[in-house]
This record gives structure tokens, C-alpha cells and sequence, in this order.
């Protein structure tokens, strides 16, 4: 749903469909730094769109296709479980 | 009207063949003293084929509560119970089941709190749950917690209200003492409180899912704590449609406020409970002798009928609220409501605690209330009223 206006708006209870929720933006909660992608060295494996605990990692099909960061909290999974170094931590300014 | 012949039942008994007449689908409840009778007698109702519900003894009031709240809102009609400590150890789920909007009700058997541990009356276990946006019910007798309870599930199922409903008797004063009351008959009860139609969606409703309890941060908790105190507004007119039509069906009002000799009295003394029954009596006899006195009796704390009181106590000389739970530290919380409905009113006000943990209230103490010569805490050991 859009955004509410007044809190009359709000749907009783706040009970709301599936995919109705209006969604927080997570991505600033990062605190040491972001994933940052190689894709020269990815062979695709999804290990990372796995392992993601924010579904963070986007996809074109079946193809890796980066890192939605206003999702992505910075917990580094990815980075630990690509297997061929094609993800790294780095500062956010250096990004 | 069609009322049956009075029955000798204590308040526990008669909240439990309200129960009985309701029908609730599902009671998920925890024995605790002086609630026990409650769901002993329900129980014993419904072994005996009296009630259709599914009574589900859980391991504790928590879990009563969350059972609960599961339960109303997949589409059954939900009840249960407590006092006191369970009804503390239930508290954090009773804030949820106030903004997760379930329409259930619940009979509360007021005792004190620990510590120390005690098993007698006071308010303090309501006070604690004062704030979790539940509309709260106080009975004077038996009769009195009979006929809330048939009219809770009407209040708490409206749609503009859709929430919980706690109507509260004073532990063992009401709840083990047996009083004359006047039942509906089964068929009457039945027509009052209707069909369970909650205004939310089923959780069991697959063909149109509903996430429910969502998580929500500063950009959305505080509408939703908004709309829950405009639905507490709104339960104060809703209570008193209702209990506009049970007065038509059993001929007794029992509305937000109730007035007693009022008429020209110069103090007005405001009181929820039991202790409003005593005050009727010694207000009787003061009014012989000239006194003007009278009594608000609150009946529903939560919403606090405010507008009721300034109208109705707000022009005389003196008011005197009784608490019988404490704010040590700070204001009682009756006071507090009544100095905030009065604050543009030339009333003075006086505030009492008494009847903590059981404590009797008798009425030359009540008297003394009255003449403005009782101390702060009544009956307290050490602090005698001027004889």
C-alpha cells in the first residue's frame, strides 16, 4: 500500500493482504560496510541469493545481478560463502 | 422482559452461567484464587453438555492470552479469566491483544498484587493494565458482573471498538459471596449477544490471506497506538447503545457512570466496585441527617466516562475519589482520571487509598471520608481517623 496520510487510514488492526505491507527501508542499519560485487569472477552459483537473510541479492532470471541496497543490512553473509571472491566488504564511501 | 426468578449465586458463579449462556466457542484459561470458581463452575456447565466450548487448559496465563488471541481472531467467539499475578504474567500479552484489535472478553476476580503475596482484594492487578488500551468493566455485586458479562461480547465485537473487554469483581467480596441474581433466560442471552462476526478477516480465511500483528517503527507505531484510543472513544457510546438495550431486555441499566442521590450534593464521593455499595448505605444515612451527600460509581475505568463526571460532579463543593490501589510516589489512578476530568471545575478534590490486600472499608470509616477527617491512606495501622 502507499504510504498513509493520517492514522485513520490505517487498516484496522493493521491487518493488510499479502505484499500490502508498506515496506521499511532497511539498508541503513548498515553499520560496516556493504558487499560490494565482482561479477568478472562470478560463476553464478547463487550461493549468496541462498544464504541472503534479506533477500538482498537480485537476480535478472536466473542470472546474479547484484545487491539491492535500501534491503541489504551488511551482515557479510554473502561475502563468506562466495566461493570464488567475487563479493567483498567495503567501506560505503568507497563504494 | 422475562427475567426467571432470582438464584442464590456468588458473582463467580453468575459470570460463569453468563459464560454458559454465551457460549463461547473457545476458553483457553488458568486457574488462579479468587478466579477459580469462575472457570471450576464453567467447566462443570459444560461437562454437563450446558456449552458447545472448547475449554483448553494451557500452562499458564500467558499462554491463555495468546491462545486467546489466536482463537478471536480466527473466527471463534473467545473468553477467559483471571486475577492478579496471572493477570500480571498475562500483561505483556494483553497490550498485544488490545492493538491486534481481538474482540474477546475476559472475567477478572480483582486481587492485589505481590508483594507481598496476598490472595484478597484490591485493584491493583487492573491498574496494571490500565494502559494497554483494553476497555475495562468494575461490577458492584454479582448481578451486576452477570450483566456485564452478557453485554461484553457486544461491546468488544463492535466494529468500531474490536477489542478486548475485561469485566472486573471485586475478589472474594463479589466473587465468592452469594448474592440473589436474576438470569436471562438461555434463549434471551442467546438473541442478545448473536452471531460472532468480528470485523476482522479470518486468520483461517486462505482464500483471502491477512498478515496480522505487524511490525511497525517510528513511521507507523504511533498511528496505530492513535487508533487504538479512537477506538476506546468510540467503545464509550458503543457501551452505552448497549446497555441502552439490555436495560429494554432485562430492566436494569447498567451504563458507563451510575448517579446515587446526587441532587444537590455538596460531596460527591467517586468510587468504583463493591466499596460502592457500602458508600449507597452510609450515604442514606448521612442524607437523614441533612447531609448532602452522593456517589459516581465509575463503571467502566476504561473508557473513563470523564465528560459523565465533570457534568455530574464537576459543580459540587467537594469531591472525594477512593482508590483502592496505589501509585506510591505519585497520584492514585481514579484520582488522577477524575483531577484531569475536573481541572477547569471549582471542586476541591481529595484522594484516598484504602482496602489494599483485602483491607475492610467500614462505613464509620466512610463517614469519616465524608466529614474530611479521614487520613490519606484509610485504615492503615497507625493512622486512625480523629474519633
Amino acid at each position: 500500500m502507499p504510504q498513509l496520510t493520517e492514522w485513520s487510514e490505517l487498516p484496522l488492526a493493521g491487518a493488510m493482504a499479502p505484499g500490502d505491507a508498506v515496506q521499511p527501508v532497511t539498508g541503513g542499519w548498515r553499520t560496516a560496510g556493504r558487499p560490494v560485487t565482482h561479477l568478472s569472477s562470478c560463476v553464478n552459483c547463487l550461493l549468496c541469493w541462498l544464504y541472503c537473510p534479506d533477500s538482498a541479492i537480485v537476480l535478472d532470471g536466473t542470472t546474479f545481478a547484484g545487491i539491492d541496497y535500501d534491503f541489504c543490512k551488511g551482515c557479510a553473509l554473502c561475502v563468506e560463502v562466495c566461493p570464488v571472491e567475487a563479493l567483498s566488504m567495503e567501506p560505503e564511501d568507497g563504494a | 422482559m422475562s427475567t426467571v426468578e432470582s438464584r442464590l449465586l456468588t458473582g463467580g458463579e453468575a459470570v460463569a452461567h453468563a459464560l454458559c449462556q454465551i457460549q463461547p466457542d473457545v476458553v483457553p484459561v488458568y486457574p488462579i484464587t479468587p478466579q477459580t470458581p469462575i472457570i471450576q463452575t464453567f467447566s462443570s456447565l459444560v461437562a454437563d453438555g450446558a456449552a458447545h466450548t472448547e475449554i483448553v487448559n494451557v500452562e499458564s496465563e500467558h499462554s491463555a492470552m495468546s491462545a486467546a488471541i489466536g482463537a478471536a481472531l480466527a473466527g471463534a467467539r473467545t473468553a477467559t479469566a483471571t486475577s492478579s499475578q496471572g493477570l500480571a504474567l498475562m500483561a505483556e500479552v494483553v497490550y498485544i491483544a488490545a492493538s491486534m484489535r481481538a474482540p474477546l472478553t475476559m472475567a477478572v476476580g480483582n486481587r492485589a498484587l505481590s508483594g507481598p503475596i496476598n490472595i484478597h482484594c484490591d485493584h491493583s492487578d487492573s491498574m496494571l493494565v490500565r494502559d494497554s488500551g483494553v476497555v475495562q468493566l468494575f461490577a458492584e455485586n454479582a448481578q451486576e458482573a452477570y450483566d456485564l458479562m452478557v453485554m461484553a461480547p457486544r461491546i468488544a465485537e463492535h466494529p468500531a471498538v474490536s477489542l478486548p473487554v475485561l469485566v472486573c469483581q471485586d475478589g472474594f467480596t463479589i466473587t465468592h459471596a452469594a448474592e440473589p441474581v436474576c438470569m436471562l433466560e438461555d434463549a434471551e442471552v442467546r438473541a442478545f449477544v448473536g452471531e460472532y462476526r468480528p470485523a476482522l478477516r479470518s486468520l483461517l480465511a486462505t482464500e483471502s490471506p491477512a498478515s496480522h500483528g505487524p511490525f511497525a517503527m517510528p513511521d507507523y507505531y504511533f498511528e496505530f497506538r492513535r487508533a487504538q484510543a479512537a477506538a476506546l472513544e468510540a467503545a464509550a457510546e458503543v457501551i452505552a447503545g448497549v446497555a441502552d438495550d439490555f436495560a429494554s431486555l432485562a430492566g436494569r441499566a447498567n451504563h458507563g457512570v451510575e448517579p446515587y442521590r446526587l441532587d444537590g450534593a455538596e460531596t460527591v464521593l467517586i468510587a468504583l466496585g463493591s466499596t460502592a455499595g457500602t458508600v449507597k448505605d452510609v450515604i442514606d444515612e448521612l442524607r437523614e441527617d441533612g447531609e448532602r451527600t452522593g456517589l459516581l460509581k465509575i463503571r467502566s475505568f476504561r473508557p473513563f466516562p470523564a465528560q459523565a463526571v465533570r457534568e455530574l460532579a464537576g459543580g459540587a463543593r467537594h469531591v472525594v475519589v477512593l482508590d483502592r490501589a496505589d501509585s506510591p510516589g505519585g497520584a492514585p489512578p481514579l484520582a488522577a482520571d477524575v483531577a484531569f476530568a475536573l481541572a477547569d471545575c471549582d471542586a476541591t478534590l481529595r484522594s484516598h487509598v484504602y482496602g489494599l490486600g483485602g483491607r475492610d472499608l467500614h462505613p464509620e470509616a466512610i463517614r469519616q471520608i465524608f466529614h474530611g477527617v479521614a487520613p490519606r491512606y484509610v485504615g492503615v495501622r497507625g493512622e486512625p481517623c480523629p474519633v
